[in-house]
């Protein structure tokens, strides 16, 4: 892009952006930096989710339409240890694992024989979304299961314009900026995360260096769908869980990767920053159709810039 | 060396002096292309040639099978296969011979059935137009094409899995879109008594009436795709499904033909949306939501994503579990029994129940002496 088209555009989307800024805060500062804190727990939920389904992706080129399902196993079976012993963190922890084995058992069992055959793939993850809802469906039944919080970051913290807001959230932004940092060190620090950024590249040449290719996949698999259980006892601490979160929360991640570039974590955190925070804005200040900006900007996004922000050519 | 130089030394040379074969001065006559037969003949032979048995036997069957079913088998299971299958045919057009797994296909028939609510009759008076349902069933294919072909402008830049999720954005954005839509949408509670009109002294909202209505029209949609598939445009959509950048070598528009299958593609869609919202006699958002767009999706690939009958075989397919889940697991398991048959299908049959059929038919059948794994019929 040119210089001159830079310029062009930055003014074309970021004039009317700074306008609508600068009126909000003189209009309701408040509900402005609220919404602004609400869109960016939102992105960090959505980038723990999004994460995983882009790390599968990029390494595997499996899109795992049964991530959501996964997020919801995850919250699930937290809740279930959470009741049994009282204790938050154990019901992270088990809903880590849960998805993970899950996901390792999917990667194992099913997706290993299917390798190259992209759309077969992403019938498979279909029909186990499919199945996986119905079963946890009839496990739970339909009603809203919430999750208790630990004492010590329950309640509110007071904060400069927006006076009071729950500190469970901030706790979100904290974790998600936790787990971006040991993403970030796995793939740029450890010989794993190499072999990970090196098949996310070029699979043909990391099977050809040696490498045992199915190990790795089957190691990324079981951390993403990790990652997405692990979002969904934290989501669902902060919001809850029901029946529907799970195509929620897949349609946000399937939004959050498209916009940020598969196969990126830097463009997840992105696509979710953008995804998040559009959100949010679109309920606060355009209630009646906000919901449907998301959607736009990723039509846009996949119209004009198919591969992502942060993505790189197929 | 001049071709006439070489064509002159070739044949004065040792060669030319063999005996050589002569060839038949006229070209060979194929059997049943006789040019001279009367147009009717070379269509009865092309007929004899190409239909089978089974295909007589179906046909025969589809025709008289409101005079041996209930009223219920009629409505509640034919016409709505036929319909639904409808649409899942114009989702086999796209990914079976296009190579784009479109999931908005249920989304252009939810549009279809919506204008037609919008631009007919129904409950909802303060919206409703009231035009003939001739006109507003025209306008509403018109409208709901062109949607369709946006859905394809915008999607035909993207491949593979990239198509399926741009699509199904698309097809949520405008499920949620219909849902906070009071002016014009409903809203929330749709339209409803949306019904078949009144032809004469036919009356469409009868179930033999509108069996054979959607019977027609699923008909008419499978004939116009087995054709279209053999004309030029159809063998270039499968070239480019197969190789799309040797198709653009070779001076192929790949993006117009791709462009123009979501067009096709969403008229077959937009006749089997009203045919649905004629059916449910209502139109809702949730008509159109996630759930339906997957929906479409399995049967589609139940049935046997590259096969045009295949679309149908799904929808009596799905459409018999739907209504019988109740005598196979609980009522509200239907989903978990079309989760579980479409994974057995996706995990041992890619090819679906059509490619189960032919794999039972090699293993049991007469073998052929000419099997072409890559021919479609």
């Amino acid at each position: 892009m040119s210089r001159f088209a830079k310029w062009f555009w930055s003014l074309v989307i970021g004039g009317p952006l700074a306008i609508f800024i600068v009126w909000a805060i003189s209009e309701n500062p408040r509900l402005f930096f609220v919404t602004l804190l609400n869109g960016l727990t939102l992105a960090s939920l959505y980038f723990i989710v999004a994460a995983g389904f882009t790390l599968v992706f990029g390494l595997m080129r499996n899109v795992n339409l049964a991530h959501g399902s996964l997020y919801l196993l995850g919250a699930y079976s937290g809740w279930v240890v959470g009741d049994a012993t009282g204790s938050w963190l154990l019901a992270v922890a088990t809903g880590f694992a849960t998805a993970a084995v899950l996901g390792l058992l999917m990667q194992v069992l099913v997706f290993r024989w299917m390798q190259g055959q992209d759309l077969r793939q992403t019938l498979v993850t279909i029909g186990l979304s499919i199945v996986l809802a119905d079963v946890m469906l009839w496990i739970f039944g339909g009603e809203i299961y919430t999750f208790d919080p630990p004492s010590w970051i329950y309640g509110s913290t007071v904060l400069p314009v927006v006076e009071k807001y729950p500190t469970y959230r901030i706790v979100v932004l904290l974790v998600s900026l936790a787990i971006g940092l040991a993403l970030w060190w796995l793939l740029a620090r450890t010989r794993v995360g190499a072999m990970i950024r090196a098949g996310v590249d070029d699979r043909g040449m990391l099977a050809a260096s040696g490498v045992n290719v199915q190990l790795v996949f089957a190691l990324t698999f079981a951390i993403g769908a990790g990652l997405a259980g692990l979002a969904g006892v934290v989501g669902g601490t902060a919001l809850s869980i029901a029946p529907g979160e799970d195509t929620r929360y897949l349609l946000a991640s399937l939004m959050v990767v498209i916009v940020g570039g598969m196969g990126s974590v830097v463009g997840a955190a992105i696509g979710a920053l953008l995804i998040g925070l559009a959100e949010q804005f679109g309920l606060a200040y355009a209630p009646t159709y906000g919901v449907v900006f998301t959607f736009v900007i990723m039509v846009l996004a996949l119209a004009f810039r198919p591969r992502g922000i942060m993505g790189r050519a197929a | 060396m001049s071709a006439a130089d070489w064509r002159r030394a070739m044949n004065t040379g040792a060669a030319a002096r063999l005996p050589t074969r002569s060839l038949p001065t006229q070209p060979s006559v194929v059997v049943g292309s006789d040019q001279s037969a009367p147009t009717t003949v070379r269509w009865l032979e092309f007929l004899r040639r190409e239909l089978s048995v089974r295909h007589w036997v179906i046909l025969v069957g589809v025709l008289i099978y409101p005079f041996v079913a209930s009223p219920f088998f009629t409505y509640q299971i034919g016409a709505q296969a036929l319909a639904l299958g409808l649409i899942a045919l114009s989702l086999t057009l796209l990914a079976g011979y296009g190579g784009m797994v479109s999931l908005a296909q249920m989304t252009v028939a939810g549009l279809a059935g919506y204008l037609v609510a919008i631009f007919g009759h129904s409950a909802a008076t303060t919206i409703s137009f009231n035009w003939p349902w001739g006109v507003a069933v025209l306008f509403a294919l018109a409208l709901a094409v062109a949607f369709a072909t946006a859905v394809g402008w915008l999607s035909v830049r993207t491949e593979g899995i990239y198509t399926i999720m741009i699509t199904l954005a698309i097809g949520v954005a405008l499920f949620y879109f219909a849902q906070q839509n009071y002016t014009l949408f409903n809203g929330h509670q749709g339209f409803n008594q949306v019904f078949p009109p009144s032809v004469g002294d036919v009356d469409f909202r009868g179930p033999v009436p509108f069996y054979y209505l959607a019977l027609a029209c699923a008909l008419l949609g499978y004939f116009f795709v087995k054709h279209l598939v053999r004309t030029p445009f159809g063998v270039a959509l499968q070239g480019i499904r197969d190789n799309p950048r040797r198709m653009h070598a070779l001076g192929f528009n790949v993006t117009a033909h791709r462009v123009a299958a979501y067009a096709v593609a969403g008229l077959l869609a937009a006749v089997g949306g009203v045919l649905i919202t004629w059916y449910n006699n209502r139109i809702s958002p949730g008509s159109m939501g996630l759930g339906v767009m997957i929906n479409i999706l399995v049967i589609a690939v139940l049935g046997g994503i590259k096969h045009p009958i295949g679309a149908f075989v799904g929808a009596i397919v799905f459409v018999l579990l739907q209504n019988f889940a109740i005598d196979l697991v609980a009522r509200e398991r239907f989903n978990l029994v079309i989760g579980g048959v479409f994974l057995v299908i996706v995990l041992f049959s890619p090819d679906g129940l059509l490619g189960l059929w032919a794999m039972v038919r090699s293993r049991f059948g007469p073998q052929s002496p000419n099997t072409n794994q890559r021919r479609h019929p």
